[in-house]
C-alpha cells in the first residue's frame, strides 16, 4: 500500500541520460597540474577542481593552489549548481584545511565516556581494535547490532563496509530532522518526492511563497542564487514566518504567522482558492484525484476561521491567496527543508504539496521541474549478505509512511530499549549526534548502552568526546570520494579530488572503510586497489575517465525537457496514478485523507518558544572552528523582541540564560532585542554552545539549541521529530 | 527606531573607534606645555626681564627642550610602523596637520636651542668653551635676544595652535570638527605653563604676574570651551551628540570634575584669593591647573574618538 | 581617465558576508580583521519593518580626508580609476588615517600598516572584477568605471534609486548602494 517509490521515477530519469549520454564540453583541458599538487612545493598557482562539503549542496569548484599552499576556493562555472560562485561557507570552507583544532591522530578513550581522556594510537590499532569489537558484536547479538550514521557523501564506503558486514542500521539526522516530512507529504500526493537538490524552479517562478524556509540566511547555494534572480525579476514573493528573515525583507507580503499554525494558514487559503475557483481546473481535472471530497472538507476553514489561529488578517489570506492564484502555474509555495517542526509535519507538507497542486505548479515552469540525474554504473560488488532481521528503527511499522531512509531516533530508541533487538555499536561518521538528534539526554542514555562508539571526524566534535575510539579523516580539500551525480535541471557528474596533502596522520574515508573491511573480513567487497581506480572504473562505465574528471571537475549531460508544457508525459506514482487530493492511503492507515489543523501547545505563561534556524556562514555545529567563519560570527544570539526585552529588563547585549521547561538551564547567550521577530517566540541560530572542550573556539561560546530542545513530537505519519515545541524563559545568574 | 548591526570587528576600531592611547593625549599635553612656556620665556626675552638673574626664561627652555623630547617619544611610540618614521621627512604635506606638525618640531628645536645658548650654566661653559664663546656673543646682541624671544613666542604659538588643529582637520570624528579647539589648545596650554611656572618660579613678582597670567588664561579657556560646545550644539545632530558626550554622556563626569571643577574653577578660585592676598599661594592650585590640562586632552581625545556619524540612509 | 564605483543592489543583498569571506582569502587579510563587512539597518515596527542590508568597505573617496591627512603620502589616490591606495613602506602608522575616515574603513594591519579595500586594484588591473563582487552568490554588486556612460555602473546610476553613505561628510564616497 504504501510502496510508493521514487526510484521508479530514478530509473525512468537515468534511462533517458544513459540513452543519450551525449556530453557537453570540448574535452579540453582546462585546468592543468591536477595531479601532483604539495607532493613537493609546486611554485605558481594550480587550479584544481573539484566539489564542496561544507554542507550536502556539494558545488561544483575551483581550489587555487599558490607555491604550494590552499589559497582560496572559487566555485566552479561549468558546475550547474554554483555557476561559478559558492556561499560563504564554501569559500571559507579552505579554512577547515587550516584550523588548527583540527584531529591528529587514531585516539582510544583512557577513561569514562564523555570525560575527553584519549590515548593517541596508530592506524593499525585503532583499526584492529574496532574489527574485534565489531566482531564480537556479531558473535554475540548478530551483525545488525552494528548501526551507521552517516551523513554526506564521504559516507559511502563504511556504508558499503557495514552493509558487508551484514547490517542494514544505516541512518542520518538529515531525515526524521530533516527532509523526511516533506519527501512522504510530496510522495503521498504526487507520488515523488522534492530530493536535494529541490526541484524547485525559483528562478522562473512569478510567485514564490516561502513557509519558514529563510532562503539567504539558509544558503543553499542554487536556491539562493535562483531566489536574487527571482528578487530581481520583480517575482511576487510571499514571507510566512513567526521572524522577520532576510527573505521576508524581500517580500511584497509578510506574514507574521503565530508559530505551528502554518496548516491553518494553508487550508485557508486553498479555502479561498477552492471557493473563488481560482485554482488551475484543466490541470486539477485532468491529473487530481479526490478533489470533490478534498474541496468539501476544506469548504469549513475560512480565513475568519483561520485569523485567530494564525494571527494573519483575513483580507490578508484573502489577498495573498489570489496573488498565488494570479500568476499560477509559476507559483510556487515552496516546500522547504529542514521541515520537521511540531510532529504534524507530514500533513503540512501535504498541504503544501496540494496548494501547489491546485496552482498546478508540479511539473510546470516556474514550479516544480522534473530533474535528471547522470548514469554511471554502479560498481559490480558481491551481494551483501541478506540481514536476519528487518531494520532496528521502525519496529511493526509502526510509522506507516516512514520510508527510503531509516530513522535516526528510531536507532536510537532501540539502542536504549534493546527492542526489537539490541544495538550495540555505533559508528558515526560525519554528524554531530548530541547536536542534531533531539533530546541530548536520550542520546547519551544509548552511547552507555553500547559496547562500542566510533567517530570518524575532522575535529574533537561534541559527539566525538563520548567515543570509544575517533578516527580523524581528512577534510574535503585533501580526498576523493564518490562522485556526485544528484539530479537537477540538467544531468551532471563531478567529482571530488585532492586540493593540498593532510597535515597530520589522517585518513580518507574510502582508506578506512576498505582497511576496516579487510580486517573484518571482508576483502571480497573491495576488490579495486584505491579509490581512483574505483572511480576510474565507474566512469569509464559512463564513457568517461577518472583523468577527463580530475581536469574538468564537472561533466554535464544535454539539455532535456525538464517540464510537462515541454512534452514530457506527466506520470505521478500514487496508488490512483494521480495527484492525491483525497488520500485513501492516509485513511486506510488511520490518518486524516486530508489534512487537518490542530492547534499546537501553547507556551506557559513567561515562556516563549524557541525558535532556531541558520546563520548564512555556518553550517550546523560543524564550522564553527573554521578560522575564516569562526571570525565572522563567534557565537549566536537570542533574537528577542523588543517590546519583550522592555518587559523583562533585557539590555541589548547583554549575557542571559535560557531555561525551559524540563529545568534545563542554557549556557549565556547575548541578547538581540529586535524588530525582527513576534513576541510570543524567540530565535537562536543552531550549531552553538558546544560542550567539547577540545574544541577550545567554540567550547561554549553562544547557546545550543539542541541542549533546549528536550522535547519533541514525533509525527505519527512517518516518523519525523517536531522540535519547534520546546518553550523557554529567561534566566539572570549568568 | 533604527537598529544597526554590523559585522564588522577590527581592533581600534570595534566596537568604537579608539585608535589612540596615553600616547597621544600625553604628546599634546606636552606639546601646548612646551608651547606655553616658550610662549613665556620668550615674552620673558622680549620684554627683557632676562636681565633678571632668577628669570624663569633661564631654565624654561631647557625644562622645554626635555618635555619636548619627551612628547617626542610618547608620539613614536604611538606609530605602529616606526621603523618607517623618517618618512615623515621625505616629504612635506601641505594637507596634513601632522606632516605641518613634524616640520614646526623641527624648527621648533633650533629656536629652543638658541634660547638655551643664551643662558648655558657655568659647568657647561666650563666643559665646552666653544658655547661658551656663542653664547657671549650672542649675549652681546640685545637686538638678537629679542629677536629669539620673538621667534620662540612665535613658534610656541603654532605649535600650540598645532596641537588643536590636529584633532580638528580630522573632521571624521564630529567632537574634534570644530574650528575653535586651537584656541582651546592653545589657552591651556598657556594656562599649564604659566601654572608650571608659577609652581617652580623663585622670584616672586614673577610668581604673582604668572597667577594673574594664568587666572586670565583660565578665564578665557572657560570661555573657549563654552563657545566649543555652544558651536556643536548648534550645528548637526551629529555635532550635539559629540557634546552630549561630554556634557551629559559618556565623557561627563571626568569633563565636569575633572577638567571644569578640579582643573579650571578650583584653581580660578585659589588663585584670585592668593593674588588678593586673602590667601597664601599654594602649589595647589597650580598643580591642579596641571592636571585638569592633562585630563583635558585625555578627554578630548577619547571623547572626538567615540564620537562618529551616524551611518543612516 | 576612469574612476571606479562600486554598485551593491540592496534589494538583493542577503548578507551573508561572502564578499567578506571572500576578500579575506583572496587579499590574505590578516586573521581576525576584515576589509569589507555588512552593515543591517532595521527600521520600522513588527511587522512592518524595512532591512537594508549594505556591504560596506572604504569607499574610495573623490575628496579622501585620509589622503589629505596623511603626513607621508603613504595614502594616495592611484592614478587609475581614482582608487584610494597605502603604500606600506611610506606608512609610519600615525593612525591619522583611521581618525579622519568617517566610515572606519581602515585598521592597521599587524605588521604595523594601514590597511584597507584596495578595490583589488591588482585583479581590476587584469580586467577581473574584484573578489567580493565575483563571488557574490546574488550577483547584486557590480564594479566599472563612473566615466564610462556605457559601463553597467552607470547605467545602473541612471536607472535606479540609490543613495551613499554618509554623503553630508562632504568625502565623494564611490560606493553606491541601490534601493
Ligand atoms: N548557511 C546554512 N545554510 C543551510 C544549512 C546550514 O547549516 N547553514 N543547512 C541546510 C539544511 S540541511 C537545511 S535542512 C536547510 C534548513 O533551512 P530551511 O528549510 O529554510 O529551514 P526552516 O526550518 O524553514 O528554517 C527556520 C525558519 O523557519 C522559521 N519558523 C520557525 N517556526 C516556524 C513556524 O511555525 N512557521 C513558519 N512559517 N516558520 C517558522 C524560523 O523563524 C526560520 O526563519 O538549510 C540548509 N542551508
Ligand atoms: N537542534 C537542532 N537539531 C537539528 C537541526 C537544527 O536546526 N537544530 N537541523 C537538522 C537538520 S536540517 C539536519 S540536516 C541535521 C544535520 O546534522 P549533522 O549531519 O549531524 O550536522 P553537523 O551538526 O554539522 O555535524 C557534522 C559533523 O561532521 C563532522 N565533519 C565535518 N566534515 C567532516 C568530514 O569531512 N569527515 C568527517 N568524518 N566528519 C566531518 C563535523 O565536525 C561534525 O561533527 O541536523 C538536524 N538537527
Ligand atoms: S551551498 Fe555552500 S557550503 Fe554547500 S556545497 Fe555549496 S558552496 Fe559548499
Ligand atoms: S556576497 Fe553579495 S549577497 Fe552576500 S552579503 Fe555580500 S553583497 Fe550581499
Ligand atoms: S572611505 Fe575612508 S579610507 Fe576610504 S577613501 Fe574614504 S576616507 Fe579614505
Ligand atoms: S597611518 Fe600611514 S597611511 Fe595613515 S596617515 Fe599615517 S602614515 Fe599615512
Ligand atoms: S574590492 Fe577587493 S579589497 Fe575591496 S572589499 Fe572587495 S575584495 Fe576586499
Ligand atoms: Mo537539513
Amino acid at each position: 500500500m504504501n510502496s510508493l517509490s521514487r526510484r521508479k521515477f530514478l530509473k525512468i530519469t537515468g534511462a533517458t541520460v544513459g540513452a543519450a549520454a551525449v556530453i557537453t564540453g570540448s574535452g579540453k583541458a582546462l585546468f592543468k597540474g591536477a595531479d601532483k599538487v604539495n607532493k613537493k612545493i609546486v611554485k605558481g598557482i594550480k587550479k584544481i577542481p573539484t566539489y564542496c562539503d561544507v554542507c550536502f549542496w556539494k558545488c561544483g569548484a575551483i581550489a587555487y593552489v599558490k607555491d604550494g599552499k590552499l589559497w582560496k576556493i572559487e566555485g566552479n562555472p561549468k558546475d550547474p549548481l554554483s555557476k561559478g560562485r559558492l556561499c560563504p561557507r564554501g569559500t571559507g570552507g579552505v579554512s577547515a584545511h587550516y584550523d588548527p583544532e583540527r584531529l591528529n591522530s587514531p585516539l582510544i578513550r583512557k577513561k569514562e565516556r564523555g570525560e575527553e581522556k584519549w590515548v593517541a594510537v596508530t592506524w593499525g590499532e585503532a583499526l584492529d581494535y574496532i574489527a574485534k569489537k565489531m566482531n564480537k558484536i556479531k558473535e554475540k547479538y548478530g551483525p545488525e547490532s552494528m548501526a551507521l550514521f552517516s551523513h554526506g557523501v564521504g559516507g559511502t564506503f563504511l556504508k558499503h563496509t557495514i552493509k558487508a558486514f551484514g547490517s542494514r542500521n544505516i541512518t542520518a539526522p538529515s531525515f526524521a530532522q530533516c527532509r523526511g516530512p516533506r519527501e512522504t507529504g510530496f510522495e503521498l500526493t504526487f507520488g515523488d518526492v522534492v530530493g536535494s537538490p529541490e526541484r524547485t524552479d525559483i528562478k522562473n517562478s512569478k510567485c514564490l511563497v516561502l513557509i519558514g524556509s529563510h532562503l539567504g540566511e539558509n544558503m543553499h547555494n542554487t536556491q539562493v542564487q535562483e531566489f536574487a534572480e527571482a528578487v530581481e525579476k520583480g517575482t511576487s514573493i510571499i514571507v510566512v514566518d513567526p521572524r522577520f528573515s532576510v527573505a521576508a525583507s524581500k517580500a511584497k507580503y509578510y506574514l507574521p504567522i503565530k508559530p505551528g499554525t502554518d496548516i491553518a494558514l494553508l487550508l485557508a487559503w486553498m479555502n479561498v482558492i477552492v471557493k473563488e475557483k481560482l485554482y488551475d481546473i484543466d490541470y486539477v481535472n485532468k491529473y487530481g484525484f479526490g478533489f470533490e471530497q478534498f474541496a468539501a472538507e476544506i469548504s469549513q476553514y475560512t480565513p475568519e476561521w483561520a485569523y485567530p489561529e494564525t494571527g494573519i488578517e483575513p483580507e490578508l489570506i484573502r489577498t495573498t491567496a489570489r496573488e498565488m492564484a494570479l500568476y499560477k502555474p509559476a507559483t510556487l509555495v515552496h516546500p522547504g527543508r529542514h521541515t520537521t517542526w511540531y510532529g504534524d509535519d507530514t500533513q503540512r507538507s501535504r498541504a503544501i504539496a496540494l496548494l501547489n497542486a491546485l496552482m498546478g505548479s508540479w511539473g510546470r515552469k516556474g514550479g516544480f521541474y522534473l530533474p535528471y540525474n547522470y548514469s554511471v554504473p554502479k560498481y559490480k560488488y558481491p551481494p551483501y549478505p541478506k540481514p536476519e532481521h528487518e531494520p532496528v528503527d521502525n519496529p511493526n511499522h509502526k510509522y506507516p509512511f516512514a520510508e527510503g531512509e531509516l530513522l535516526s531516533t528510531g536507532i536510537r530508541e532501540a539502542t536504549i530499549t534493546g527492542k526489537p533487538y539490541p544495538i550495540k555499536g555505533w559508528m558515526v561518521y560525519a554528524t554531530n549526534l548530541t547536536q542534531s538528534l533531539p533530546n541530548r539526554e536520550e542520546t547519551i542514555k544509548a552511547i552507555q548502552n553500547l559496547d562500542l562508539l566510533v567517530v570518524v571526524d575532522i575535529i574533537p566534535s561534541e559527539i566525538a568526546g563520548w567515543a570509544d575510539v575517533v578516527l580523524p579523516e581528512v577534510t574535503y580539500l585533501e580526498r576523493y570520494d564518490e562522485l556526485n551525480t544528484a539530479s537537477f535541471r540538467q544531468s551532471f557528474i563531478s567529482l571530488r579530488q585532492p586540493v593540498v596533502d593532510a597535515p597530520g596522520d589522517q585518513k580518507p574515508n574510502w582508506w578506512i572503510a576498505k582497511q576496516l573491511a579487510e580486517r573484518l573480513g571482508l576483502e571480497k567487497y573491495y576488490p579495486w586497489k584505491d579509490i581512483e581506480e574505483y572511480l576510474d572504473t565507474r566512469l569509464k562505465g559512463a564513457g568517461l575517465s577518472l583523468n577527463e574528471l580530475k581536469k574538468k571537475g564537472v561533466v554535464t549531460g544535454p539539455k532535456e525537457p525538464i517540464y510537462f508544457d515541454e512534452g514530457i508525459e506527466p506520470e505521478f506514482y500514487t496508488p490512483s496514478g494521480k495527484i492525491e487530493f483525497y488520500s485513501l492511503q492516509l485513511a486506510e492507515a488511520g490518518f486524516d485523507p486530508v489534512p487537518k489543523y490542530k492547534r499546537p501547545e501553547q507556551p506557559p505563561p513567561g515562556y516563549f518558544r524557541l525558535l532556531f534556524g541558520r546563520a548564512p556562514v555556518h553550517t550546523f555545529s560543524k564550522t564553527q572552528s573554521y578560522p575564516l567563519l569562526h571570525h565572522q560570527m563567534e557565537e549566536n544570539v537570542l533574537w528577542v523582541n523588543t517590546d519583550v526585552a522592555k518587559r523583562f529588563g533585557l539590555k541589548n547585549g547583554e549575557y542571559i540564560k535560557l531555561k525551559n521547561t524540563d529545568g534545563v538551564i542554557s549556557n549565556k547567550i547575548k541578547v538581540y532585542a529586535t524588530e525582527r521577530i513576534r513576541t510570543d517566540c524567540v530565535f537562536m541560530v543552531h550549531g552553538f554552545g558546544q560542550t567539547s572542550k577540545q574544541l577550545k573556539s567554540t567550547y561554549l561560546r553562544g547557546a545550543s539549541d539542541s541542549q533546549l530542545i528536550t522535547r519533541y513530537n514525533t509525527d505519527p505519519i512517518m516518523g519525523g521529530t517536531g522540535m519547534n515545541v520546546n518553550f523557554v524563559t529567561f534566566e539572570w545568574e549568568v | 527606531m533604527l537598529e544597526l548591526t554590523t559585522t564588522r570587528h577590527n581592533e581600534l576600531i570595534d566596537p568604537f573607534f579608539h585608535a589612540w592611547g596615553w600616547e597621544i593625549p600625553v604628546y599634546l599635553f606636552l606639546g601646548g606645555l612646551v608651547a606655553g612656556m616658550m610662549i613665556i620665556s620668550g615674552y620673558f626675552l622680549f620684554s627683557g626681564r632676562y636681565k633678571e638673574t632668577d628669570c624663569s626664561c633661564y631654565y624654561l627652555p631647557r625644562l622645554s627642550f626635555i618635555f619636548l623630547s619627551l612628547g617626542m617619544l610618547a608620539l613614536f611610540l604611538d606609530l605602529e610602523h616606526k621603523q618607517y618614521v623618517w618618512r615623515l621627512y621625505t616629504t612635506f604635506r601641505v594637507t596634513s596637520p601632522m606632516s605641518w606638525g613634524s616640520w614646526i618640531l623641527i624648527l621648533v628645536y633650533p629656536v629652543l636651542i638658541a634660547n638655551m645658548l643664551l643662558r648655558l650654566p657655568e659647568t657647561t661653559k666650563q666643559k665646552i668653551p666653544l658655547l661658551k664663546k656663542i653664547s657671549d656673543k650672542m649675549n652681546s646682541s640685545h637686538n638678537l635676544i629679542r629677536n629669539i624671544g620673538v621667534i620662540n613666542m612665535f613658534l610656541g604659538a603654532m605649535l600650540g595652535m598645532y596641537t588643536g588643529i590636529l584633532l580638528s582637520s580630522l573632521g571624521a570624528r564630529p567632537l574634534w570638527s570644530t574650528s575653535i579647539l586651537w584656541l582651546l589648545f592653545l589657552m591651556s596650554g598657556l594656562s599649564g605653563a604659566a601654572a608650571f611656572v608659577h609652581l617652580i618660579a623663585k622670584n616672586v613678582y614673577e610668581r604673582e604676574l604668572l597667577a594673574k597670567a594664568d587666572n586670565g588664561f583660565l578665564i578665557i579657556e572657560l570661555f573657549v570651551i563654552m563657545l566649543m560646545i555652544i558651536g556643536l550644539v548648534v550645528s548637526t545632530q551629529v555635532h550635539k551628540e559629540a557634546a552630549m558626550l561630554l556634557l551629559s554622556g559618556r565623557y561627563a563626569a571626568v569633563f565636569w570634575v575633572f577638567v571644569i571643577f578640579i582643573g579650571i574653577l578650583i584653581p580660578l578660585l585659589l588663585q584670585l584669593l592668593a593674588v588678593n592676598h586673602k590667601i597664601h599661594h599654594t602649589p595647589l592650585a597650580p598643580i591642579l591647573v596641571i592636571t585638569g590640562g592633562i585630563i583635558l586632552r585625555f578627554v578630548i581625545v577619547y571623547a572626538g574618538e567615540y564620537s562618529h556619524w551616524f551611518i543612516v540612509k | 581617465m576612469a574612476r571606479y564605483a562600486m554598485v551593491i543592489d540592496t534589494t538583493k543583498c542577503v548578507g551573508c558576508q561572502d564578499c567578506v569571506i571572500a576578500c579575506e582569502t583572496e587579499n590574505n587579510v590578516p586573521e581576525g580583521y576584515c576589509r569589507d563587512w555588512i552593515t543591517t539597518a532595521t527600521s520600522g515596527k513588527f511587522p512592518t519593518v524595512q532591512l537594508e542590508i549594505r556591504s560596506e568597505r572604504c569607499n574610495h573617496c573623490s575628496e579622501p580626508p585620509c589622503v589629505t591627512s596623511c603626513p607621508t603620502g603613504a595614502s594616495h589616490i592611484h592614478d587609475v580609476g581614482g582608487v584610494v591606495l597605502v603604500n606600506h613602506d611610506e606608512c609610519i602608522g600615525c593612525k591619522a588615517c583611521l581618525a579622519s575616515c568617517p566610515y572606519d574603513a581602515r585598521f592597521i594591519h599587524p605588521d604595523g600598516y594601514a590597511d584597507k579595500c584596495t578595490f583589488c586594484i591588482h585583479r581590476v588591473e587584469k580586467g577581473e572584477d574584484p573578489a567580493c563582487v565575483s563571488v557574490c552568490p546574488t550577483h547584486c554588486m557590480h564594479f566599472g568605471d563612473l566615466d564610462d556612460p556605457e559601463s553597467e555602473v552607470s547605467k545602473l546610476l541612471k536607472e535606479r534609486k540609490y543613495h551613499t553613505n554618509l554623503p553630508e561628510a562632504g568625502t565623494g564616497p564611490n560606493i553606491y548602494y541601490l534601493i
